[in-house]
């Protein structure tokens, strides 16, 4: 499954406009397209940590901030793992 | 400016009923909501009962979204909002999604700690290096405020937003406080009330002090006895209650339901000073509180149909009687009625004032006087101050217009609020 649905699914809950989840793509802001809390994007990271098994540090941390950062983040630290 | 100062909604969630239409069947037939408590007992506790509300997963996501579900371990905050929404949704008002926030309305809404398991997981994860793991929450649902932030949002309210906090007499203090603001016209309306967390890390303090009873863990629904002669200690319980309280002029102006008139009160302390200490009250203040609670009033004593009292089922209960006694100038026969929800819900602390609050203005729109249980038993030292029929173990039907309510906490702190039936003339 690509990474931009489990992402989907673990951002579900932070947001209340349902039909700009519905649209969600690459270029989505969190913040300005989907309107998430700022104060959440720490517990985003936390449930991204828990479900890809990997840690993010926060210079990592504080490019999440579109779903293209947030894939490229995951995709480094899944990397690291593997290496 | 002075205005008066009207209840116009009521909200509940105590262990003999979660909601308003529970709790006042339940009160009107002496039904106990305390049980035996598993965890208390396998934690090792003496006292092994308690009350907690039975709420369902329904009613809770009612209150709640998904997210704020998500990482929820504050029982306070989740009684205190589930008791708000029900008292402004009674007083027949709806929750607004305007730019602007309802900048009339605000809340005062007390506890006395708030997320206590918020807390206990929190520290278990800072102490396992594991700080960043706190996520967003920790900080709303640990603060004492997080209740009132949590009322103030869903109903967004623009006025006040506080939690006040005095032991055993927060809740009444709320009402008072409220009541002060809409009074002096910088509130239209407030919604006053209490909750307390529930649970082990709460009451454990309690169990260790021995003032929680540990005689009845066979009989759970026995062990609540206030002024009873074999009373042995309080019943420790959760909960909360809200009122809406508004200006007279904008009750009337919406057509609103008028439940009962804040007529005034007091709130002092003993100072700790003469009899008084950290936890024993100083009768001189006490009596006080009362003498000058009915002096701001506007009534005397003997305009008070019937008090609703502290009262917890602990060796003060006389002291307490006394001290009414003492301040009214009446006793025996003379004396109003009195009694106690304490011994259908145990003590649930800072709720305690404000779930009381709740049954008191119920008995004064509905004209009846909930019976004490579990005091068939009167104590020798209360009926030689009053009579027993001023204790009524059962309901009675009756009209009433003046109730005084009042509670003692920790600290030795005293709050007394006169309530009135609304009449329109």
């Amino acid at each position: 499954m690509p990474i931009i649905n489990d992402l989907k699914e673990i951002i579900t809950p932070y947001v209340d406009d349902k039909t700009a989840l519905e649209n969600i793509t690459e270029d989505t802001d969190f913040l300005t397209d989907l309107k998430i809390n700022s104060a959440n994007l720490v517990d985003i990271v936390l449930d991204i940590e828990e479900k890809f098994g990997i840690t993010i540090d926060d210079a990592s941390m504080n490019k999440m901030l579109t779903v293209k950062a947030t894939i490229a983040v995951i995709e480094e630290k899944q990397a690291e793992n593997a290496g | 400016m002075n205005n008066r100062v009207v209840i116009t909604g009521l909200g509940i969630v105590s262990s003999n009923g979660i909601n308003l239409t529970q709790f006042k069947e339940a009160i009107k037939n002496g039904v106990s909501g305390i049980r035996y408590d598993q965890q208390l007992e396998a934690l090792k506790f003496s006292c092994q009962i308690s009350g907690k509300p039975d709420l369902t997963d329904e009613i809770i996501q009612a209150a709640f979204t998904e997210l704020e579900l998500k990482s929820l371990e504050s029982t306070a905050i989740v009684y205190g909002v589930i008791a708000a929404l029900e008292a402004w949704k009674d007083a027949g008002l709806s929750i607004e999604n305007n730019e602007d926030p309802d900048w009339e309305s605000g809340t005062i809404f007390g506890t006395g700690t708030s997320g206590i398991d918020k807390i206990r997981s929190s520290i278990y994860k800072v102490d396992d290096l594991q700080v960043r793991r706190l996520g967003s929450t920790a900080v709303a649902q640990t603060m004492a405020s997080g209740v009132s932030a949590f009322i103030g949002g869903k109903l967004g309210l623009g006025n006040q937003i506080t939690t006040n906090s005095s032991a055993c007499t927060t809740g009444t203090e709320s009402v008072l406080m409220a009541y002060e603001r809409i009074k002096s016209g910088q509130a239209t309306r407030m919604l006053a009330g209490s909750s307390t967390d529930s649970g082990p890390y709460i009451w454990g303090g309690f169990d260790a002090m021995r003032v929680c009873t540990n005689k009845h863990n066979h009989e759970p629904e026995k062990g609540s006895r206030p002024m009873s002669a074999s009373a042995s200690g309080f019943v420790p319980s959760s909960g909360a209650g809200a009122l809406v309280l508004e200006s007279l002029e904008s009750a009337l102006k919406r057509g609103a339901k008028i439940y009962a008139e804040v007529l005034g009160g007091n709130v002092n302390s003993g100072g700790q000073r003469g009899l008084g200490t950290m936890t024993a009250p100083n009768p001189v203040a006490v009596q006080r509180c009362i003498t000058d609670a009915i002096k701001n009033a506007g009534i005397t004593s003997k305009d008070i149909d019937v008090i609703n009292g502290h009262l917890t089922a602990t060796s003060k209960d006389s002291l307490e009687i006394e001290n009414w006694s003492k301040a009214l100038n009446r006793s025996g026969k003379d004396f109003p009625y009195i009694n106690s929800l304490k011994g259908m819900i145990g003590h649930p602390l800072s709720a305690a004032g404000s779930m009381e609050c709740v049954a008191s203005v119920l008995q004064l729109a509905d004209d009846f006087i909930f019976p004490n249980i579990n005091c068939e038993d009167l104590h020798p030292e209360i009926k030689n101050i009053i009579d027993p029929d001023c204790i009524p173990t059962k309901l009675i039907n009756k009209e009433l217009t003046i109730l005084a309510k009042a509670n003692f906490g920790f600290g030795d702190v005293n709050a007394c609020v006169i309530f009135k039936k609304f009449k329109k003339q």
